[in-house]
């Protein structure tokens, strides 16, 4: 069964913003790995003629036809927003995490 | 922007030693009534956050439902570009964080688009070029960002403001095979591909197609061989390319680049660029690292999308006229020589004067306005020919007055300065600059009198039979008049006082 390395940990915890210590790494690493074995089990009971399934039901083509409905109003809208200016969204510096 | 140290090599000198690979990726944004997975307006110009709902917001517990009139046209683009159309097909997240994407997913197609394995051919003077479509898939807009600061651009901003009303409107992003071969003509090739593109997309009704407002969007990917070599050299993928032009100069400019890397013994970066429109230079983006590690996975919220093989062909009976088959159609009809078609497919006019001769002008009128008078005022300024301002309704409606003989060539020209200088309609700009030939008989007899009086030599020879001379009259009467007056009646009032 695969074993999730320190890296892949730091890797991923990069792509999902989330800021992790040395300690935690360490900490996550085995605990992502037994996490990945119980779902690996299910391997265990699929031949090889069962194709990888991504949606539970046996429905194809279910569309909405091109009519417009209601939005909500730009006060519902940025009614969770943090910060609002000039009716929109206002967010931290984009590049500063690259720059 | 930091100014380029790199060292450029001539276009000429380049083509000595390498051969281009190009590769295009174009995003259409869909005309659709409503956005790809929610039934919001994608109505342009609406104040911001007023076509937003909790799905394109990406807010907990909200589900998507595609819009069967995006996939309808999914597969009307694939079917125009000669594409296989998917019997089974899914979306897909691409992961990525960033403000514009309020869900920190984009609705995407991965590895399964609906669309694959179709060909375009290119016409750059008089020859044909077969670009290979690699795929055409389905995905979403994101919102747009403005950003706080003193520069103005995302580089130094303080903060950011988003609308997310066209977060979610539906695009089709199409993705070319490397184009290779095309060597001297790549960067033709590269604008001929997506000015052909662009109006196939116009005639299957499907998008705007207007690169100034967005609609039409081209990334262009270029890398540099070795003559000779079979491997494909490591590519760069200029972005904010936004005009049939800069996609000529973005190419131009990345071959002299990347040739003068190579000539020093230098790598290129596989970055993404960005072209300055002003300076026609590219300059370095964010590089592609594992910052960019999508974990594609199909979309949990939406099932597969199966078009029935009768569905495809009902949408295949839809499409308009092959271009290709067209352009020899039009040509033929028009009576245009092969040169005349040339130029004005060339110069992105082939719609315009098609649409112009629909409104009642003759093919050689229509064909002078747009190539012989408006397209050389695009080359002056830079723009598209399409984006003047002039419509061809307008050059039909000016036609129509010369036609009339209410303007002669002379004043639609300044008719066409008052259109380009947004002064309103052809009647409007005629009667505010007092433009018109003037019909009073009166008027033009009292000119003619005036000129046979100031010529008394001219006057002679014409009433000793030398009808030519009147040439010369003529042109002191329309001196007079200001231009403002029909130059064969103008001939026939001064042969009958004089004959």
């Amino acid at each position: 069964m695969p074993d999730i390395t320190r890296d892949e940990v730091a890797h991923l915890a990069a792509l999902s913003r989330i800021d992790l210590s040395d300690a935690e790494l360490d900490h996550m690493a085995p605990q992502l790995s037994v996490i990945l074995d119980a779902v690996a089990s299910i391997t265990g009971v699929v031949g090889d003629d069962v194709p990888a399934t991504s949606h539970p039901l046996p429905l194809t083509n279910v569309f909405r036809e091109d009519v417009v409905t209601p939005s909500l109003t730009a006060e519902q809208a940025l009614s969770g927003a943090p910060e609002v200016e000039e009716q929109r969204f206002a967010v931290p510096r984009i590049l500063g995490e690259e720059a | 922007m930091s100014a380029t140290t790199e060292t450029l090599v001539d276009f000429d000198e380049v083509l000595t030693r390498y051969e281009p690979a190009l590769g295009l990726e174009v995003h259409v944004e869909l005309s659709t009534a409503t956005k790809m997975f929610c039934g919001c307006s994608t109505a342009f110009g609406a104040e911001p956050n007023t076509q937003v709902c909790p799905t394109c917001l990406g807010l907990p517990g909200s589900m998507p439902a595609v819009n069967r009139g995006g996939v309808e046209a999914a597969i009307r683009i694939g079917l125009a570009l000669n594409c296989e159309i998917a019997e089974w097909c899914r979306f897909a997240r691409k992961n990525y964080f960033y403000p514009d994407m309020p869900k920190n997913f984009q609705t995407s197609q991965y590895d399964e688009p609906i669309a694959f394995e179709g060909y375009m051919d290119v016409e750059v003077d008089g020859e044909t070029f077969r670009v290979g479509i690699e795929r055409a898939h389905m995905e979403e807009d994101t919102g747009k960002s403005t950003h706080v600061g003193t520069t103005g651009r995302i580089q130094g901003a303080d903060y950011s403001l988003v609308d997310y009303n066209r977060a979610g409107i539906p695009l089709i992003e199409i993705v070319t095979k490397p184009i290779t071969g095309a060597g001297a003509k790549a960067p033709e090739v590269a604008r001929a591909y997506v000015q052909q593109l662009r109006e196939l997309i116009v005639a299957l009704g499907v998008s705007e197609a207007r690169m100034d407002q967005g609609n039409l969007r081209a990334d262009v990917n270029l890398s540099l061989a070795p003559i000779g070599a079979e491997k494909l050299g490591t590519r760069t993928e200029t972005k904010n390319v936004n005009s049939f032009r800069s996609v000529e100069r973005a190419v131009r400019f990345e071959m002299s680049r990347h040739a003068g890397i190579l000539d020093a013994g230098g790598s290129i970066l596989q970055e993404t660029r960005h072209f300055h429109e002003d300076s026609g230079i590219t300059t370095s983006g964010r590089e592609k690292s594992d910052a960019e590690d999508y974990r594609y996975f199909p979309e949990p919220d939406l099932v597969p999308v199966a078009p029935s093989r009768e569905w495809v062909e009902e949408l295949r009976g839809t499409l308009p006229e092959n271009p290709t088959a067209k352009r020899a159609r039009l040509q033929a009809e028009w009576g245009f020589t092969d040169l005349e078609m040339r130029d004005t497919v060339g110069a992105g006019a082939l719609g315009l004067v098609e649409e112009t001769i629909a409104l009642g002008s003759a093919p050689q009128a229509a064909r002078k306005w747009w190539l012989g008078e408006l397209a050389r005022r695009a080359n002056d300024t830079g723009a598209e020919i399409s984006e003047l301002g002039v419509s061809p309704a307008d050059v039909a409606a000016v036609q129509k007055l010369v036609d009339a003989g209410t303007l002669n060539d002379k004043l639609a020209r300044q008719v066409f300065d008052g259109l380009l200088a947004g002064e309103g309609t052809p009647d409007e700009i005629i009667a505010a600059r007092g433009l018109g030939i003037v019909s009073d008989d009166g008027a033009l007899s009292a000119a003619v009198d005036k000129a046979i009086e100031a010529n008394p030599d001219v006057a002679q020879k014409i009433r000793d039979g030398k009808v030519a001379a009147a040439g010369a009259l003529i042109g002191s009467v329309m001196k007079e008049m200001r231009g403002q007056a029909d130059a064969g009646k103008v001939r026939e009032l001064i042969l009958a006082k004089l004959t």
